[in-house]
């Protein structure tokens, strides 16, 4: 990313000009809103221990949604040069004019301040724009992308490596023809690598509001430790095992959770499992949404929606107690209730969802018992697995889907490692396994039998949301057959 | 309107950077979609995106890089941009690269379209949905949702071995689905395929599908869903409608025969393959009944087309020849470190995106038999259609399949409707139990295949028909 790539204003002076567009076109009447996002994403990918792939792009995104004479109409673009952004004016009123009536269109965000940090130390007088905004990771270099893979490689000491460094950093600002407007900024920075050791692999992985705070070294020789401890697994029979899910495989129930639960328009729908009031889950589970970020971190995301809805945090779950779901103004004026600030792009179709959820640390941390560097057990976990007394300690789920939305049953595999735990001690790894299991069920009253003592940041593996999870210990999960047949 | 130009100045300024080899995309697209629920359209929404993507092989080690500005100045910053980050990949270098030869040729091609799809009207679109939808509702339907989708592609491909080559792809595609609402559980039908079924074709597709007639059937099986008996659990015979069988190839052949997975360049996250190359040629994939082939210049197919995006036209090859894996899914330079002789299933999902490995058309050659003559065939078995889930571990290999309806096949009639049907197996375990095959092959659409970091979406193509498996696992449930 070079330094010309570090903007300001321009987003914000995008969106007005879209507005004054939109009021040309189709005079005052017509209720636009307009978001503009510039991103700029690297992302260093690494195979074979070699950089493979190592690529980077910057775009800037118009998006317009307009509301005229009762019918709705959406569009975007990135050519924003005067006859790009006429077009895309032009090309969605035309749409709105031949588009069937919006009896759903619940209308425009009303002039609102945006709400301040939860409370990192770099929020304060400038934090409406910042957030703890670390200008270092938005300018980051290939070179220092290539550095940490070249240091995660070389902890791997030998071993085959693979994965990527990413740094994303986005420049957006909102304007409506009600008068909210509102700008923002943020960068990411994210790893996450496996190591491969005689067909089994261990993996490391983590996300930060600075590329700083990644180390490539320490996490490659996590990955190579987990990887040659997978070696030589063992196959199980399948059925109910007790477990210790590991953070990243916390990550995936956060995120189902989050896209097919928490979803206000599934909600709406009676197509999720959510009821709000009703003690869904163990009292030991609380899940915020945390878009600003909290304590020492930065925030995660813009401080405002697709609909210029200032965003905040959102309590889904509070000891055990369903509190809330996800809402852009569609969903919330379909449930009788006010956004949430979850829109985006896709949230009138699929629903909108929280993209920075929490699972809430054991608030009586055990001391992690000192491990080898070796160990395969993550730190958060060690507590948890020592208090096992047979099952399985699982690093990583992968590809899982949803059988029933209504109860959420999932199926999946495990994936980078699993071990056999007896009386506390990893007594043998153990070869991948599919699972079928209700979600909501796993977490339910009294199977939750404990949660670590530390959230670990991971980054969704494939969009730009994220995670903070810690380990967790469930008294069941239902493994339906081996992986290898 | 041509972009050549500025394709060829970004190839010269990452030539003129230090790079040996330099391609670029220029692409515009237009996309719009709509959407509806219940009889009212429920979002209408156009996008155009216009800009190119340079590629740079700097010694051995590849970089790329994008902007959506197509104007000479830009383009050069581009091509030069990507010989840095090249240069840049080359502190964690591999083994040399090669390309394996692709002809330079200056070409132009466009799909078959009878009714340009952006061309019909939003009033149009949104009227089919609208009465689509309603019928559904009409029919018993708890929630009735359907969409269009249209993509409008124009792509400039300038490489520095002389390729100067500009396709134009039309593409389009409509579904409509009925949901019923239990006591704790939720039923779905859709038609004709989850999702909907999508092609290179103009809007004659969708007015083949007949949304609105085909709309309350979807309602009402979706309603008798909610009382029809679980599915049983236990092995047997399995007939599989083309539907599901065209996801079953998607991922359990397709992605499996994509080289750069079968090398370890996608190990990280979306796998590896179970297939080792050293058996190519010789490894018994599935029964003899078993002819798999990769053919992107199949007319309509959703992933055709008439060069990929590294330049090299569109080939049919066998992947899999009565029962044999014989043949790959390969890049220019996957496939020199293979050391095989062809390339042709490279393609990126626009051009802010680097060119991958990625599946064509990837499907079946027609069986001898018909649905009616399986089913008559079977004493004992479940027949299931319309995918629901899908799961599939890192290489490959044990798959987890969910349908939206089942049926009974007793004494070689379809009996009673199941719900909730589910199967379960190993790749190459399940395709050697296929004995019967129908000749009913239909193109199946997928235009949600998702691959590569960051990520990108797929546009893929899969003829299937109705087909017999044996001894499968059936009803796995939570």
């Amino acid at each position: 990313m070079s330094l010309e790539s570090i903007r300001s204003s321009v987003e914000l002076d995008l969106a007005a000009r879209v507005v004054d567009l939109v009021r040309q076109a189709a005079g005052p009447s017509a209720e636009a809103e307009v978001m503009v996002r510039h991103d700029a994403q690297a992302l260093t990918r690494f195979a074979v221990s070699m950089i493979h792939q190592n690529v980077a792009d910057a775009v800037t995104t118009v998006g317009l949604r307009l509301h005229l004479d009762g019918r709705t109409a959406s569009g975007a673009t990135t050519i924003v040069d005067a006859d790009g952004l006429r077009g895309l004016v032009e090309r969605t009123v035309a749409a709105a004019r031949l588009s069937p009536p919006d009896g759903t269109w619940p209308g425009l965000t009303p002039p609102s301040p945006l709400h301040h940090s939860a409370g990192y130390h770099g929020s304060g007088e400038h934090s409406r724009l910042d957030f703890g905004f670390d200008e270092a990771t938005a300018r980051a270099t290939p070179a220092e992308r290539a550095d940490r893979v070249r240091d995660f490689v070389r902890a791997a000491e030998g071993l085959e490596t693979a994965g990527y460094c990413r740094t994303v950093y986005t420049s957006a600002a909102f304007a409506n023809s009600a008068g909210q407007s509102a700008e923002g900024r943020t960068a990411e920075a994210a790893m996450d690598g496996i190591a491969r050791a005689d067909g089994a692999d261990g993996v490391a992985r983590l996300a930060s509001g600075r590329l700083a705070d990644l180390d490539g070294t320490a996490l490659g020789a996590r990955a190579a430790a987990k990887a040659r401890a997978a070696r030589n697994p063992v196959e199980l029979t399948p059925g109910r095992y007790e477990v210790v899910l590991e953070p990243e495989a916390v990550a995936d129930l956060l995120d189902n959770f989050s896209v097919f639960g928490f979803n206000g328009k599934a909600y709406a729908q009676k197509q999720s499992f959510a009821e709000l009031g009703a003690d869904q889950f163990d009292p030991s589970v609380t899940l915020i949404d945390e878009p600003l970020g909290s304590r020492d971190e930065h925030a995660a995301g813009l401080p405002f929606d697709d609909e210029g809805t200032p965003r905040e945090s959102l309590v889904l779950v509070r000891e055990g107690v369903t509190k809330a779901v996800a809402h852009d103004r569609t969903s919330a004026a379909e449930a009788g209730t006010v956004s949430t600030g979850h829109a985006s792009g896709s949230s009138r179709t699929w629903g909108p969802y929280a993209t920075h959820v929490r699972l809430e640390a054991s608030p009586a941390p055990a001391a992690a018992p000192a491990g080898d560097p070796a160990d395969p057990v993550a730190a958060s976990a060690r507590p948890l697995v020592a208090r096992m007394e047979r099952g399985l300690l699982i690093t990583d789920l992968w590809y899982t889907r949803v059988l029933d939305q209504k109860t959420l049953v999932i199926t999946g595999l495990t994936r980078n490692g699993v071990w056999l735990v007896e009386n506390g001690e990893v007594t043998a790894a153990v070869g991948n396994m599919r699972f079928t299991q209700s979600y909501p069920q796993a977490l339910g009253a009294g199977m939750v039998l404990g949660i670590g003592r530390e959230s670990i940041l991971l980054p969704d593996r494939w969009s730009g949301t994220r995670f903070a999870a810690p380990a967790l210990h469930l008294a069941s999960w239902n493994l339906t057959g081996n992986a290898s047949g | 309107m041509s972009h050549f130009d500025e394709a060829s100045a970004a190839v010269q300024a990452a030539l003129e950077a230090g790079a040996r080899y330099a391609d670029c995309r220029v692409m515009v697209r237009r996309t719009e979609s709509m959407s509806a629920r219940d009889g009212d359209v429920e979002e209408v929404y156009s996008d155009e995106s216009a800009g190119l993507g340079v590629r740079a092989l700097v010694g051995s080690s590849w970089g790329f890089y994008a902007v959506p500005d197509l104007s000479d100045s830009a383009a050069r910053a581009a091509g030069r941009r990507a010989a840095q980050i090249a240069a840049a990949s080359a502190t964690v270098p591999g083994p040399p690269v090669d390309l394996v030869s692709s002809a330079a040729v200056e070409a132009s091609w466009a799909n078959e379209c009878e009714i340009d799809p952006l061309g019909v009207p939003l009033s149009t679109k949104g009227d089919l949905l609208v009465a689509a939808t309603a019928a559904a509702k009409a029919a018993g339907a708890d929630l009735a949702q359907g969409s269009v989708t249209v993509w409008d592609t124009r792509k400039w491909f300038v490489s520095s071995e002389g390729h100067r080559i500009d396709q134009h792809t039309r593409e389009c595609g409509a579904g409509v689905w009925a949901s019923a609402f239990g006591d704790g559980e939720i039923q779905r039908r859709s038609w004709p395929s989850y999702g909907g079924q999508y092609g290179t074709r103009g809007w004659e597709l969708v007015d083949s599908l007949d949304l609105i007639g085909n709309a309350p059937r979807m309602a009402e099986e979706a309603r008798a869903l909610l009382t029809a008996p679980l599915c049983p659990t236990g092995e047997t015979t399995l007939v599989l409608g083309g539907e599901q069988l065209a996801l079953q190839i998607h991922e359990s052949v397709g992605h499996a025969i994509e080289l750069d997975r079968i090398l370890g360049w996608e190990a990280a996250f979306a796998g590896t393959s179970w297939l080792d190359l050293r058996k190519l040629g010789s490894l018994r994939y599935g029964s003899e009944l078993m002819n798999i082939t990769i053919d992107p210049s199949l007319p309509g197919a959703l992933g055709s087309f008439g060069f990929d995006d590294e330049g090299t036209p569109a080939t049919k090859r066998d992947a899999v020849r009565d029962g044999v894996w014989v043949g790959v899914l390969a890049g220019r330079d996957s496939a020199a470190v293979a050391g095989l002789d062809y390339a042709g299933s490279v393609r990126s999902d626009g051009w802010a995106r680097l060119p991958m490995v990625r599946m064509t058309n990837v499907g079946l050659e027609p069986g001898p038999h018909t649905l009616d003559e399986i089913i008559a065939a079977t004493d004992d078995g479940v027949f299931m259609d319309v995918n629901r889930s899908w799961s599939i571990d890192d290489r490959r290999l044990n798959f987890q399949f969910g349908c939206e309806i089942g049926y009974e096949i007793k004494n070689g009639k379809r009996g009673r409707m199941l719900r909730n049907p589910t199967y379960t197996g190993i790749g190459p375990k399940f395709w050697q139990s296929m004995d019967m095959l129908s000749s009913e092959t239909v193109a199946w659409g997928t235009p949600n295949c998702g691959k590569g970091q960051p990520g990108q979406v797929g546009h893929t193509g899969h003829p299937a028909a109705p087909a017999r498996f044996t001894d499968v696992r059936v009803g796995v449930r939570g």
